[in-house]
């Protein structure tokens, strides 16, 4: 019996690896906590995609709820997003800025001429500099603003109309109220 | 219409891999010749779709086809042609279509070269392959089909990301690959003979050359991969201890268990048991390695995007194939039975104690590489396990491998005297010790580590040089002349000598850019100097410069030696406009004794920039030692003895027939 056993080990040791990496698939080893939520937005100054003589400053927003949706002309995901992103700033709710990132401005206004665009303003990023201090790592990327210029919710990735039903909506009805 | 037709083709290639997966294998068990007989075409029918679907993702990438998903992410117009090419594994769904075209190459390859061997024996071992087919093809029609179309097709594509535009990138993957997938041939001989029940030395002696060229392009994939890392991070280092190269590095230690392992079995008749497992978990640890850079559970500088369902589907086929087997293990290993007796000191003692080393080592690794994910499993936070902690497991645990690679060879199959075996090996510890000692004095009095580091490598050399001149003048008998003697020794001892001699030069290289590297960041101005290792290096400012799809900055770095140039670096900074990224080339001065590297680091005002200079002694020897490693496989696999077995047995087939 004590012999028999010997053999099966190597299979009682897998089985108890294979549940850890099943439990492993529900965890996100990039999910760090954003160090930014609940802080201040960091400050920058940009001009606009479709006007560069326009300055828009982070203080030019505060006393308003606002969001910030990370976007560029050479981002797949982003095609993906828009789509969505139109739709939604249609709805109304919250003022929707771009910041159009490590782009180039033609494109970026071309893209936007063609897809539609959804924001109120696109601020230009060129060099990526504002983009880097918002932490941003991966395009499309999505911060929302409360009135006194904190950060309170940021998305990796495109949204998708369950990120905006169960993430977005419940936090801006808490920050209008 | 060319994609429909590639993913048409994977879908045909789906059911032949059924049929293949399940007629032959029921054949065998029920002795119907014709059912056997399919193994074989079925095999070559499903290679010849799956690189036709190849083939059509190919044609994609060059036609710049940006309908299709796959190519508008991993391609633009302004990426040269070559790089278009390998961009088809550049990224997830195409890298595993490359993994399925070796894993059918390989079944093709056992069914055009194994005719020699029994019919159901043959029938068993394709089927399993089918089996493994069957799972891969499912995954990737079912979760990451590369022939996706977009319904706006973009203008252009989003580009190959721009570490992945090297020639490094276009032979690293397809070689590592090729070994990973490669030891699925040594699973499914072990499978098919647990199934079969026929497990004794004529299975070792057929499975030996096929693990053996799998772990030859598995070495050169790991080589290939830590020298991309080395010249194209810009940093200099040439192994991280990431999960990914990790991944790459466990199947191989294993596999390195296994090649000595099947030695012993095809020899003396032993370890049955244990060869049979460690077949199985090297295969089971390159499945493994797709599932940690796949599924996202790991992060990694190389991980892949990831997406849950592809998670799943892997960890299902993982439970499926590798539970199944240590299943099948666990039920038939009792019955395969010990083999031959030998004593404690015997060659089989050190080659059994070699095994327990490589597979605690791969343990390490394992442990080191899953440990951050354990403790977020266990809800104990997040944590990195580094290089400290595999530096100090790893190298304690080689130290004695080191030790029997120089006994183990001169050690007597059954039974050995370990008196006699310390006599004749006390010149070769004594000169391993002075060596290291000689070194470490001329090159300024390394630490005890270097040292012994150092004493590692020269034992290796010295126990070889005797092992040799035992065989070339064995005592007395001095008859034939050395020449005579030296061709008679069988190519495969030859190759292990090589091997282990290239494991010598590669912990050489090893010590010395780890004890003797010099590594400096300097501010530069047009005109500045700096002196490393008696290179002194001067800063002649940075041009801009167009590339084919990028715009570089190119540094010009002059390096004299007293006075005398030795050689003009030009390091790169290469801005990639589509994907924004900016690419690090070193400009590097490969020598036989050490390398000189420059690479440019941040700009800083007024033309400025910030330049580190690495001088690396003997590092090529690193990459050198794992190409001599290879070597030596080359000649043990292509040993008389295998291609003098294939005309032996066809010859007797032929009789039979006749």
């Amino acid at each position: 019996m004590m012999k028999s056993l010997r053999y099966i080990l190597p299979l009682l040791a897998f089985l108890v690896l294979a549940g850890f990496l099943a439990r492993g698939l529900n965890l996100d080893p990039r999910e760090v906590p954003s160090p930014l939520i609940g802080k201040p937005a960091p400050s920058f100054a940009l001009t606009r995609l479709d006007d560069p003589a326009t300055t828009f400053k982070r203080d030019d927003m505060l006393g308003k709820v606002w969001m910030l949706n990370v976007w560029a002309s050479w981002c797949v995901a982003c095609r993906e997003e828009h789509p969505l992103l139109v739709e939604f700033s249609k709805r109304g709710l919250v003022p929707l800025y771009g910041l159009n990132y490590k782009d180039k401005r033609p494109d970026g206004q071309g893209w936007l001429a063609r897809f539609g665009n959804p924001y109120n303003a696109s601020l230009f990023d060129d060099d990526g500099r504002v983009g880097i201090d918002f932490g941003v790592y991966g395009v499309p990327e999505t911060f929302l603003i409360d009135k006194q210029g904190v950060i309170r919710l940021k998305h990796i990735g495109p949204l998708t109309p369950d990120v905006i039903r169960e993430r977005i909506e419940p936090m801006l009805k808490k920050l209008n109220a | 219409m060319i994609p429909e037709i590639g993913h048409f083709a994977l879908w045909l290639a789906l059911g032949v891999a059924l049929m293949l997966s399940v007629i032959p294998i029921m054949g065998a068990a029920r002795g119907r010749g014709d059912w056997m007989a399919i193994a074989r075409p079925a095999a070559t029918l499903q290679f010849v779709l799956v690189a036709f679907a190849f083939g059509c993702l190919v044609a994609a990438f060059v036609g710049n086809d940006f309908s299709v998903l796959y190519v508008a992410t991993n391609s633009n117009t302004s990426l040269p042609t070559h790089y278009r090419v390998a961009a088809v594994w550049g990224g997830h769904e195409g890298s595993m279509l490359l993994w399925l075209l070796m894993l059918t190459g390989w079944a093709f390859a056992v069914a055009r070269f194994s005719k020699h061997l029994p019919a159901p024996v043959l029938a068993r071992i394709l089927s399993v392959m089918g089996w493994l087919s069957v799972g891969f093809l499912l995954f990737l029609l079912l979760t990451s089909n590369p022939f996706d179309r977009l319904a706006n097709p973009p203008l252009d594509g989003r580009d190959l990301n721009p570490l992945l535009q090297d020639p490094g990138m276009v032979f690293h993957p397809p070689m590592l690959y090729m070994g990973y997938v490669g030891l699925s041939v040594a699973f499914s001989f072990a499978v098919a003979a647990l199934i079969g029940g026929n497990l004794d030395t004529t299975w070792a002696r057929w499975t030996r050359p096929w693990t053996t060229v799998a772990w030859i392009f598995l070495t050169i994939g790991i080589a290939m991969g830590s020298g991309w890392a080395y010249y194209e991070l810009g940093w200099g280092g040439w192994w991280f201890w990431d999960p990914v190269e990790n991944a790459s590095f466990m199947p191989w230690l294993v596999a390195t268990a296994l090649i000595h392992s099947l030695a012993v079995t095809e020899k003396r008749g032993s370890f049955k048991s244990w060869t049979v497992l460690l077949a199985i978990l090297a295969f089971s640890l390159s499945l493994l390695g797709t599932f940690l850079v796949r599924s996202g559970v790991l992060s990694s500088v190389h991980a892949f995007a990831t997406d849950p369902k592809r998670g799943l589907f892997i960890l299902g086929f993982l439970v499926l194939v590798i539970g199944a087997s240590l299943a099948l293990y666990a039920w038939r290993a009792p019955s395969v039975g010990l083999g031959a007796r030998f004593e404690w000191v015997s060659r089989e003692t050190f080659l059994l104690a070699n095994n327990v080393l490589l597979m605690a080592a791969c343990g390490a690794v394992l442990l080191g590489t899953l440990y951050p994910l354990l403790l977020d499993a266990l809800g104990m936070g997040k944590i990195s396990v580094g290089p400290p902690y595999f530096d100090t497991v790893f190298v304690p645990l080689m130290a004695p491998l080191i030790f029997l690679i120089g006994v183990g060879p001169l050690a007597r199959w059954k039974q050995a005297e370990l008196p006699q075996l310390a006599r004749r090996l006390r010149w070769a510890f004594g000169a391993a010790i002075v060596a290291a000692l000689l070194v470490s004095w001329l090159r300024g009095h390394l630490g005890i580590v270097s040292t012994l580091g150092l004493a590692m490598a020269f034992w290796i050399v010295a126990a070889l040089a005797t092992d040799l001149a035992d065989r070339l003048r064995p005592n007395g008998i001095v008859k034939t002349s050395v020449l005579h003697r030296a061709r008679q020794i069988p190519r495969a001892m030859v190759g292990m000598m090589v091997a282990h001699l290239g494991l010598a030069v590669f912990i050489f290289g090893v010590t010395m850019v780890k004890s003797g590297e010099v590594e400096r960041d300097v501010k530069m101005a047009v005109g500045d100097t700096t002196e490393v290792l008696g290179y002194t290096f001067t800063f002649r400012g940075v041009q801009s410069l167009p590339g084919p799809n990028y715009r570089a900055a190119q540094g010009t770095i002059a390096v004299t030696r007293d006075g005398k140039p030795v050689t003009t670096l030009h390091p790169e900074k290469r801005n990639f406009p589509v994907t924004g990224a900016v690419m690090t080339e070193a400009a590097i001065d490969a020598g036989f004794t050490r390398d000189l590297y420059v690479s440019l680091g941040e700009p800083l005002d007024g033309g400025t920039w910030i330049v580190r200079v690495y001088v690396k002694p003997f590092i090529d020897w690193i990459w050198g030692g794992c190409l001599m490693m290879a070597f030596g496989g080359f000649l043990a696999a292509t040993d008389r003895r295998y291609r003098a077995k294939v005309r032996q047995t066809q010859a007797a087939d032929a009789k039979v027939v006749a």
